[in-house]
């Protein structure tokens, strides 16, 4: 496959003793979005903790922007790829301002200008100048989310890892995000690898989607396979009904 | 319909701050016969506040004041907490948010169940363990002679969840208040759980109040919506005629939703300067 910005190749991962992604293979293309979705315990965020290095116990085979991907942590990694976290409330650290935060990563991989790096970061993400030397505790929730967003998109990666960003959020700070995240995309040609139970949010914001369950890749289907309805395994076609959706023969 | 089963006249909820006090509830009215409502807001409506305040579960600092709060034809304003103590669970009850902070995690879910009952209402033994098993049954809990001997973390979020609900309803309270009942749930889990929620109720004729931020949700499984905005009622329409709401507010949230069937390149996003001087996002 050409370009493919993430690869992943009978990838099974597991806790201790406990396996709980079995033999998952897709591969998504630079510039794509791509979801993940499935129910609590379907593995979805475990893949990507496991791309990000979170969760070293996996076999098979990683590769990011054509770079197979080790087991140890990587600066040269979190170059290219960084992940943004569900929970505003517990991503941010309580006692660092947010210019603290969004500087970290250049400190930790030593550059330069910073100063206006972290300026341009907050326009990019639509957060006024005066919240650069405030807390966490002194933002909402849709503040917080930019900033961790911002935070991921420091070092310029070119791909996204976003374990549902928008979960913990109102519906119309919800939107909010979701444009901007959708906006970002467009003006860097940023890849998403995207976890959400949060079926029209995927049509919104993606062009392909795999549903998992159980750990497995039951179903990958075209973003217009979700819109029409037309989704072809049952559990797909289960939790697209409990979404709300009307479901037309596959 | 007869005589409203909850009626609610200019209630407000107050809490003290540095600045001085704040109303996070201002001055609401609406009453509720045996039906079903939803209360929608986002966070910091004041719908919670709402639904605690019909408990008295506000406590101190929190003030709670109203021209008229009656529960069938109780005045719960006048109550004392002993009588309060008598109304909660046996006529009035509450499922809250997440069941894995609200079960006792050193009880089985049998004898949980049991203590809702016993409490209002003496019961020889046996009959106690069948009635709980019955109402394990009734939300669909397969095995329950063997759920009822587990421990709450022994469960998944959705059976804690319909665990709870069996723990609300055995009393066979005539008004059962649903905060978020599923917001720490699945997709596929929350339909199960609001079916349950909604045979159980049709079924015994109970009032029932939906609390939530999801409007779609709401309208599915409700006969009226109130929405709420920084502590006041800006909305109020039968669930069928949602779409037709007049007010930017709503219509704003409805906007903001994405569908299933996504075209819209980008989403509308509230403009709340139209309507609130309160705190933005």
């Amino acid at each position: 496959m050409k370009n493919a910005a993430i690869h992943l190749e009978n990838l099974s991962i597991s806790y201790g003793k406990t396996p709980v992604v079995f033999d998952v293979n897709f591969s998504v293309s630079e510039g794509e979005s791509f979801a993940l979705v499935g129910e609590s315990g379907s593995g979805k965020s475990t893949i990507l903790k496991a791309i990000s290095g979170l969760a070293p116990d996996w076999t098979g085979k990683i590769s990011v922007l054509g770079k197979p991907r080790g087991h140890a942590p990587d600066r040269e990694f979190a170059k290219v790829c960084q992940m943004v976290f569900q929970d505003p409330y517990g991503s941010l650290h309580p006692r660092k301002t947010v210019d603290d935060c969004l500087a970290e990563p250049l400190a930790v991989h030593g550059i330069g200008g910073r100063d206006t790096r972290v300026k341009d970061m907050l326009d990019a993400v639509g957060l006024d100048q005066r919240f650069r030397f405030r807390f966490p505790h002194q933002l909402s929730g849709g503040q917080r989310q930019r900033v961790a967003i911002a935070r991921a998109l420091m070092l310029e990666p070119r791909v996204m890892l976003l374990d549902e960003p928008t979960s913990a959020l109102d519906v119309s700070v919800q939107a909010e995000i979701l444009n901007l995240l959708k906006k970002l995309r467009r003006e860097q040609g940023l890849t998403y690898l995207m976890v959400t139970h949060n079926l029209p949010v995927v049509s919104f914001l993606c062009d392909r989607m795999a549903v998992m369950r159980h750990g497995r890749v039951v179903e990958i289907a075209e973003v217009d396979a979700l819109k029409t309805g037309r989704l072809s395994d049952p559990y797909s076609r289960e939790l697209y009904a409990a979404s709300g959706g009307t479901l037309q023969p596959a | 319909m007869s005589a409203p089963l909850l009626e609610i006249e200019n209630l407000t909820v107050t809490f003290p701050t540095s600045r001085g006090p704040v109303d996070v509830v201002k001055g609401i009215s609406f009453s509720l016969g045996r039906e079903r409502l939803g209360i929608v807001g986002e966070s910091g409506s004041g719908k919670s506040m709402t639904g605690r305040s019909i408990l008295r579960l506000i406590r101190k600092p929190g003030r709670v004041t109203a021209d008229r709060m009656t529960f069938d034809g109780i005045d719960l304003l006048s109550q004392s907490e002993r009588q309060m103590r008598e109304l909660r669970g046996a006529r009035i009850s509450m499922v809250m948010q997440d069941p894995k902070f609200s079960l006792n995690p050193v009880m089985t879910i049998g004898e949980q169940i049991g203590e809702a009952l016993l409490t209002h209402k003496k019961l020889p033994r046996s009959e106690l363990k069948a009635r709980v098993l019955s109402m394990l049954e009734a939300v669909r809990i397969n095995e329950p002679e063997r759920v009822a001997n587990l421990y709450p973390h022994e469960v998944s979020g959705g059976m804690g969840q319909r665990v709870m609900i069996a723990m609300m309803l055995i009393p066979e309270p005539d008004l059962l208040i649903a905060d978020e009942p599923t917001s720490a749930l699945d997709v596929s889990v929350q339909a199960q759980v609001l079916d349950i929620i909604d045979d159980l109720v049709t079924g015994k004729g109970m009032g029932l109040i939906l609390i939530s931020h999801d409007l779609n949700l709401v309208s599915r499984y409700c006969d009226r919506i109130l929405v709420m905005n920084s502590g006041e009622i800006v909305e109020s329409c039968k669930a069928s005629d949602l779409h037709k709401a007049t007010h930017p507010y709503t219509r704003g949230l409805l906007a903001a939703m994405p569908r299933m069937n996504e075209d819209r390149d980008e989403l509308p996003v509230l403009d709340r300067s139209t309507w609130t001087t309160g705190a933005g996002t």
